[in-house]
Formats: C-alpha cells, sequence, structure tokens
C-alpha cells in the first residue's frame, strides 16, 4: 500500500437526453491507493455506476484526468476488471471455459490458474456446468474467477451482489475479502448497502445525486475479518448513515424529488 | 404391490411409449379407415390405391433396385444443393451481419433475388445449364441459400449487447469475438436456418425433378403418372415424406447436441 494507483481530478460528465443536458458527475476528485478496498455509496441516480464505467473505459466523453498508474484510461482492456451486477457468463460456455473465455485452456500455465481459482472461489465440482445450472451466487463467483484470472490492476464492481439474497450475499462478501487479503488486489466496489460498504471498504465513499457528487469520504479503521454486531461497527454505519440523511434533506428542500 | 405400482404409472403421468404413440394415433386410423374403404369399393382404386396396393408396388420397386437407385440421384442432388446455398448463405450472413458496409452493398440485392419466384427461374436455368445437373442443383440452391442467409444474419445482430461489453472488458480481439461471442450466440439462428433450407431443398428437389428429368424420384413419379401407375406416385411421396424427415431428424439431433446449454421451455 501507498503508491496511488488510480487518480481521477475534476471529472466531470454529462448526458444528453431529451430533456437536455443531464449532468451525471460533478468535479469527482478520488485518489485510490494500491491494494486499498474503496467502497462507493449514494441513491441511484448519483452516479456511481457512470464513476465506474468511466473508470473501467466503458463510458467516454467526460473532462478531467483518469489515470491508472500514471497512464489516461484508453478503453476497457484486461488491466481493469469488470463485475456487472448480473454475472453476464457465456451462456454456451461451461463453468471453466467462461473463466478462461478467450484464453486457451489446453495452454498447461493457464489451465493451472483456472484450477486455482476455482478453488478460490471455491465451485470444485462444478467445472463442467452450464450458466443455467448455477445459483445466483455460483455465478458471480465464476464472473470474479473470469475477472481474476487476467490479473487486473484494478477490479471494479458494480452493485455485484445487488441481486442476491441476504445470506448468499453475506457469504460473498466474506469470498471477496478472502480473495482481497490473498491477491491484494485494488477494488472498488459501488452498492447501495450502507452494511456492505462499511463491512468491506477501507475508505467508503458517499455520493450525492443531481449533480452526482462526492459528499464525504469515511475511513474505515477497524481490523478485518469485522462483525457486524460490534459497536464500533454500528458507529461507523450511524456515521454513514448520517451523511445519507443530510442527502435526503438536500433533496427534499430541492424538490427534485425522485 | 406390483399391480399397483403398474396402475399409478399409467394412470399418473403417460409412459414415453405413450407419448410416441399419440402421434400414431390420426395416421394410423386414417390408414385404416383407407384400406377398409379401398377394399370393399368405396373410393376408386384409381384415384386412391389402398396402402396394401402401395406397399406392393414399394416391394416390387425396391426389390427391382429402381427405386434405391433414383432415391440416391435424388439425394446426392438434394444435398449437393443445399451444401451449396446453405453454404453461401451461412457465409454471406455471417459477412453482411457482421459488417454494415457489406450490408449496404449486398442485402438490398440479395433481397431482390429472394423475390424471384423459382419457378420463374426455371425457364432461364434450363436455357444457360442445360435440363443437366447444373441446372436441378442451381435451383435447389437458390432455395437453400436464403433461410440460413436471413437466420444467420438476424442471430449476429441479435447478440446481446451485454456480452459484447464482457467481451471488450476481458480484451477479446476482433477476430475472438466474432469465433467466441457472435458466432455461439448466432447458432440457434443458424440452426433453424439450416432446418428451414434443408426442407426447402426437398422441395426444390420435387421442382426440379418433376419438370425436366430422366432419374431421381420426381422422375419416377412424373413417369408413373403418364402411365396411371398411381401406387408409385405413392411411393414417391412416402420416400419424400420419409427422406425429409430423417433429414430433419439428423439436423435436430445435431441441434440438441449443439444448444444443449440453452435454458429454454421443454413442453
Amino acid at each position: 500500500m501507498g503508491e496511488i494507483l488510480l487518480s481521477i481530478t475534476q471529472l466531470n460528465k454529462s448526458f444528453g437526453t431529451a430533456g437536455g443536458q443531464v449532468q451525471a458527475l460533478r468535479n469527482v476528485e478520488l485518489q485510490v491507493q494500491e491494494g486499498e478496498f474503496i467502497t462507493v455509496i449514494g441513491p441511484s441516480g448519483c452516479g456511481k455506476s457512470t464513476l465506474l464505467r468511466i473508470v473501467a473505459g466503458l463510458d467516454t466523453g467526460y473532462t478531467g484526468r483518469v489515470t491508472l498508474e500514471g497512464a489516461e484510461i484508453g478503453g476497457p482492456g484486461i488491466d481493469k476488471g469488470f463485475i456487472f451486477q448480473e454475472h453476464r457468463l457465456f451462456p454456451w460456455l461451461t463453468v471453466e471455459k467462461n473463466i478462461a473465455s478467450d484464453l486457451p485452456l489446453g495452454k498447461p500455465e493457464i489451465r493451472r490458474k483456472v484450477d486455482e481459482l476455482i478453488e478460490l472461489v471455491k465451485l470444485n465440482g462444478f467445472e463442467q456446468a452450464y450458466p443455467r445450472e448455477l445459483s445466483g451466487g455460483m455465478a458471480q463467483r465464476v464472473a470474479i474467477a473470469r475477472a481474476l484470472l487476467r490479473s487486473p490492476k484494478i477490479l471494479l464492481l458494480d452493485e455485484p451482489f445487488g441481486a442476491l439474497d441476504a445470506f448468499t450475499r453475506a457469504h460473498m462478501q466474506t469470498v471477496l475479502l478472502d480473495i482481497w487479503r490473498r491477491n491484494r488486489t485494488t477494488m472498488i466496489f459501488v452498492t447501495h448497502d450502507i452494511d456492505e460498504a462499511v463491512f468491506l471498504g477501507n475508505r467508503v465513499v458517499i455520493l450525492e445525486p443531481r449533480p452526482g457528487q462526492i459528499r464525504r469520504i469515511i475511513p474505515v479503521d477497524l481490523p478485518y475479518p469485522r462483525k457486524k454486531t460490534t459497536n464500533s461497527f454500528q458507529e461507523l454505519r450511524l456515521k454513514v448513515l448520517n451523511a445519507f440523511e443530510k442527502v435526503d434533506e438536500l433533496e427534499l428542500t430541492d424538490g427534485a424529488g425522485i | 404391490m406390483t399391480q399397483r405400482a403398474a396402475a399409478v404409472s399409467t394412470a399418473g403421468r403417460p409412459g414415453k411409449a405413450a407419448i410416441a404413440g399419440l402421434g400414431l394415433l390420426l395416421p394410423g386410423s386414417i390408414l385404416i379407415l383407407w384400406q377398409v374403404l379401398g377394399h370393399y369399393g368405396m373410393i376408386s382404386g384409381m384415384l386412391f390405391p389402398t396402402p396394401y396396393t402401395i406397399a406392393e408396388s414399394f416391394v416390387t420397386l425396391s426389390s427391382s433396385g429402381d427405386l434405391w437407385s433414383n432415391l440416391r440421384i435424388s439425394a446426392v442432388r438434394a444435398l449437393s444443393g443445399f451444401l451449396l446455398g446453405g453454404g453461401l448463405g451461412l457465409l454471406l450472413g455471417i459477412l453482411v451481419g457482421l459488417f454494415r458496409k457489406s450490408e449496404k452493398l449486398l442485402d438490398p440485392s440479395l433481397q431482390m433475388i429472394r423475390m424471384i419466384p423459382s419457378l420463374a427461374v426455371v425457364p432461364l436455368f434450363i436455357l444457360w445449364f442445360g435440363i443437366g445437373e447444373e441446372s436441378k442443383v442451381l435451383l435447389i440452391a437458390k432455395g437453400a441459400f436464403f433461410p440460413v442467409y436471413i437466420n444467420t444474419f438476424m442471430g449476429i445482430r441479435g447478440t446481446d449487447n451485454k456480452l459484447f461489453e464482457v467481451s471488450k472488458v476481458l480484451g477479446f480481439s476482433r477476430i475472438k469475438q466474432i469465433i467466441r461471442l457472435v458466432l455461439p450466440a448466432a447458432v440457434p439462428n443458424i440452426m433453424l436456418g439450416v432446418r428451414l433450407s434443408l426442407g426447402l431443398s426437398w422441395l426444390g428437389l420435387v421442382v426440379a425433378e418433376l419438370i425436366a428429368s430422366t432419374s431421381g424420384i420426381g422422375y419416377m413419379m412424373s413417369d408413373a403418372r403418364q402411365f396411371a401407375d398411381t401406387p408409385v406416385v405413392f411411393v414417391g411421396i412416402i420416400v419424400f415424406a420419409a427422406a425429409g424427415l430423417l433429414s430433419d431428424t439428423i439436423v435436430r439431433l445435431i441441434e440438441r447436441r449443439l444448444l444443449r446449454w440453452q435454458d429454454s421451455y421443454q413442453g
């Protein structure tokens, strides 16, 4: 930890809609160190997904600077892993072939890495299964393994556990933390769940909507593994919640509504 | 105990044999009715020879070898027309599906050709290529081309954009995007096109062989018609139906194997 990996300065992004220009992000500033676990939280429409897609190189047409290891983001690529809310596996490929995707499974080193990853995401015995045979949590673990095989410098996760039930979600959070502790892959995790944000992140970035901008960044210095029932956890949770309530007030006085 | 188990199995869910029997019920009863009506002279034996007479004629034709040599000739025609037309359809469908420029260049002309009825080009084909094999194979190929072409095109354009994003994030090369994403995604449509094409190939074959030919099942039928040998005409119809069904079954088996990843309603 220590080196700045991702640097976002003066980031602005607007969308053209039927009703005119809508500012999605305004003056976003964020420095992410190598090995950090950043969680980004905000109500829907605050631009958190847009922010993530810009870092991934999927969205363009912004102003400001976004650099990864000092180089401007050129476009999507394997140095920036991306996990979508849906698993987005290739339905015609088995689990192991999905993880390999365009890489040849016949190569011994690819084979070895894929086997290791299957071990890491605990999918032993499902190597030959098709996505339709997997549960939501399992499919999302395959997607994570697929991204990790490319050894990304940063892993971007866009509400990856949003569609899962509470138990699976809690389990997946542990799995992800496990992976992070072993690989030290830098993570940016977008969510709308406060518990999840505090449970996972070194820092919680709170975005407010219309236009999307950073309201606060709250450092979470609780040691891992964290327990959601401890007092210190609840205090931090309240801190995040308070920051949110101000966002809500703002929205009400603004009259913008949802 | 065993009796009860048997009762439960028959009363609860129909077995596989029962479901297969369901498909035979209608044609089976029609055949029996036909045979009975023909036997008692209630329908014309000239227009509707009884199933028994047709079966006799089948045995005569097959034991003399006429049937099989004609069938071989017909099958080779249908298959080569299908391979030529379907293959070209697949190739051009991929080309037009992948690139907007080739779509603009080729698609309007191809759609124009599609609208020309096959029968309308028969005189031209005979003038150009004679009444030999070329004109027949080309006529079949023209029919077989379009279902594969259109369905390949549609399958490629129907590729999920979300999966395209994944391929970008995973750093697929352009070629890998085509081989690993676009083509597999289009396989369900392509297989549908192949099935339709194969059916049209048999139809085209009949047209080609009835018009001008000295061999093949279609020729055998038109020859029999001239001598009012109705049972042979029926044999030809049955052979065409059986050959069509057989080829469709083979394609369906291939389809099921290729699409076993699909999660769809099984009926």
